[in-house]
């Protein structure tokens, strides 16, 4: 196709120029995204991902509407019920109706891993530019603070400050509110050091650039160069870190509540349906099955999204962990 | 090289003290009361209550105590558990065989599966068997080890009846049948860690392999006549795990606190457990005991994996 062009673009300049713009078939330019999207539509699990992605989200949000049972009906003379056209699911054995309640709780779930994700990476990108950036001492000083994040077992800690915090969270925002807040903040707080680390690299190669020279040269503030100009061009390897993110943060809520350390009982998430499940695991295995079950296809489905994306953003392929 | 490693030790204790700091903090300004059964026991007297927090520290300076705290960690002094009473370091003591014999089988087990599949999957890319590898691996990685425990138990306990479903250290038959009885109850526990790490490191292992094979220097060895067997194992897999090494040893700490997890769905009596219970019972020294061991773990394979880098490598140089 570029070669048809240049022939004609030569002729154009063998023949009058000023008619070239018009010998130039009209054409849309190809930009970044464009390309990206034709990048990904090749990687067919990737797509698959999406589709499974947009149909769990789409599921959570609606579901709740369309389903006749609410999620925290309960019947105990309904109790611990196999899967029947009634209850697709199954039910609890407090007698909730296990389909309801996966569709409610997956709603916090996703909701969990996408405000933890963007709390990270927030808070990575900004300290990723500041250091970046401005360099010197401020750059030393923010990756100690990085390196030190990563040498904290988060797994601990994670347990730690939800359990120690929950009830003055929950005494401030509400206990649904202040659960949600104190966990979403934790996981992102403890999650953005890959994310400043990239971001940062980023900045130091193009802070150097003749763009950024120029945008000095023409009088663009110090926000505006790192915000305006410099940050775009860090957005592909972060949006793959994100996405891979929001996997790894459903990951770690379903845990804290699978310990029991992480929402209530009243707020059934899947990891929370687990933790109620385990004990009936012999007499009910549908209690835990299904929800485990939604959390396994989420998450799969997100890093299948996740690589898609890091093949269609990266040319070069790397191999992040 | 012992200049560099001297420097290396120096950097990790300020990294060590802060997250000291952090967690030392954190336990300090959390609500809570470990002396909260005394407040509801009306056979303790207020001024005894008074006099227990005065003789355990409690009513100091949030740096004073850091300070005691930190003195007496150093001299190997852990403290004493709030809950049982006992010293916290006999608690770990009886806990971290059973963490160690779990985590390290499961390890063991992942790193001789996960080498050799990495290795053949790169050798043969987009064949039958590397895509087989790679989907399997990658299911695995996005199972997150509490999903893949209790798929085990309704499989292997529930169904087939196979294997128990909880972890018992009071197993009393004696010979061969008691051994066979403490393998039995660690196969799933072990399996299910060593599914997410043999996941985690085989795809590792196949980037690594890939991106050596197509080096320059396998090509000359191809050119020079080597049998293949020698160019694979001798050319481009030593240099390929280079990076997986690294990763294993990174990869480690990780693995403690994962097991705290794959413990909890077994009621493994470990290190995982005893941190969760320490965590309900507001047991301050534990807590920070086993974090602090976490942390150093952390900081040390850190350090090892840099040290083994260079060791394997000697392209890097330490300045």
């Amino acid at each position: 196709m570029s070669e048809v062009t240049e022939q004609r673009r030569v002729t154009a300049s063998n023949g009058a120029l000023a008619s070239a713009a018009q010998l130039l078939p009209q054409r849309k330019p190809r930009s970044l995204w464009g390309d990206a999207w034709r990048q990904f539509k090749h990687h067919r699990l990737a797509v698959a991902g999406s589709f499974v992605l947009l149909f769990m989200v789409l599921a959570t949000l609606i579901g709740p509407f369309l389903w006749p049972i609410p999620w925290n009906r309960f019947d105990i003379s309904e109790a611990l019920q196999g899967p029947s056209l009634r209850h697709p699911f199954g039910t609890t054995d407090l007698g909730h109706d296990i389909f309801a309640r996966t569709l409610w709780g997956g709603r916090i779930s996703i909701a969990v891993g996408i405000v933890a994700m963007l709390v990270a990476v927030t808070l990575g990108t900004l300290i990723g530019a500041i250091a970046g950036y401005f360099g010197g001492i401020l750059d030393s000083l923010l990756m100690r603070v990085t390196d030190m994040f990563i040498s904290i077992p988060s797994l601990p800690l994670l347990l730690l400050i939800t359990y120690l915090f929950q009830d003055r969270m929950k005494a401030i925002f509400g206990i649904e509110l202040g659960m949600f807040l104190l966990i979403v903040l934790v996981i992102g707080g403890l999650n953005w050091m890959p994310v400043a680390r990239l971001v940062r690299a980023s900045f130091l190669s193009l802070k150097q650039k003749e763009f950024v020279e120029a945008a000095h040269c023409i009088g663009v503030g110090t926000g505006g160069i790192i915000f305006r100009h410099i940050l775009p061009n860090t957005v592909s390897p972060v949006i793959v870190a994100a996405t891979l993110g929001v996997a790894q943060a459903i990951i770690t809520e379903s845990a804290l509540s699978f310990l029991g350390l992480g929402f209530p009982p009243d707020i059934p998430t899947w990891g929370r349906m687990l933790y109620d499940g385990i004990n009936w695991i012999e007499f009910a295995p549908w209690m835990v099955l299904f929800p485990g079950a939604a959390i396994f296809l989420t998450v799969l489905s997100i890093n299948y999204v996740g690589d898609g994306l890091r093949d269609a953003l990266d040319p070069r392929r790397m191999f992040a962990v | 090289m012992t200049q560099y490693l001297i420097r290396r030790v120096l950097i990790s204790i300020p990294t060590l003290i802060a997250i000291s700091i952090v967690i030392f903090t954190i336990l300090a300004l959390a609500p809570g009361d470990p002396l909260a059964e005394f407040a509801m026991n009306p056979a303790v007297p207020p001024e005894v209550r008074q006099r227990i927090r005065q003789s355990m520290g409690l009513d100091d300076p949030i740096p004073v105590r850091y300070v005691k705290w930190a003195s007496s960690m150093l001299r190997g002094d852990f403290g004493y558990s709030f809950r049982s009473k006992s010293p916290v370091i006999d608690l770990i003591r009886q806990r971290l065989p059973t963490t160690l014999y779990v985590i390290g089988t499961a390890y063991l087990v992942s790193v001789l599966i996960a080498i050799p599949v990495g290795v053949l999957s790169a050798l043969r890319q987009y064949s039958v068997f590397d895509n087989i590898a790679t989907t399997l691996a990658f299911i695995g990685f996005s199972l997150p080890t509490f999903v893949t425990g209790i798929l085990f138990i309704l499989i292997f306990s529930v169904k087939l009846g196979w294997l128990p479903m909880i972890y018992r250290t009071t197993i009393e038959v004696e010979g061969l049948a008691g051994l066979w009885l403490r393998i039995k109850q660690a196969l799933m526990p072990i399996m299910v860690l060593a599914l997410f790490e043999t996941a985690a490191l085989t795809r590792y292992t196949r980037a690594a392999m890939l991106e050596t094979i197509h080096q320059d220097y396998v090509r000359t060895a191809r050119a020079k006549g080597l049998s293949e067997r020698a160019v694979v194992l001798r050319h481009a897999l030593r240099n390929a795990l280079i990076p997986v090494v690294t990763i294993v040893a990174l990869s480690i700490p990780g693995i403690f606190t994962g097991a705290v997890i794959t413990e909890q769905i077994f009621r493994v009596p470990g290190m995982g457990s005893l941190l969760i219970s320490a965590i309900r019972d507001n047991d301050t020294p534990v807590i920070m005991a086993i974090t602090i061991i976490f942390s150093v773990l952390v900081v040390l394979f850190n350090l090892i994996a840099d040290i083994l880098y260079g060791v394997l490598d000697p392209r890097i140089k330490y300045e």
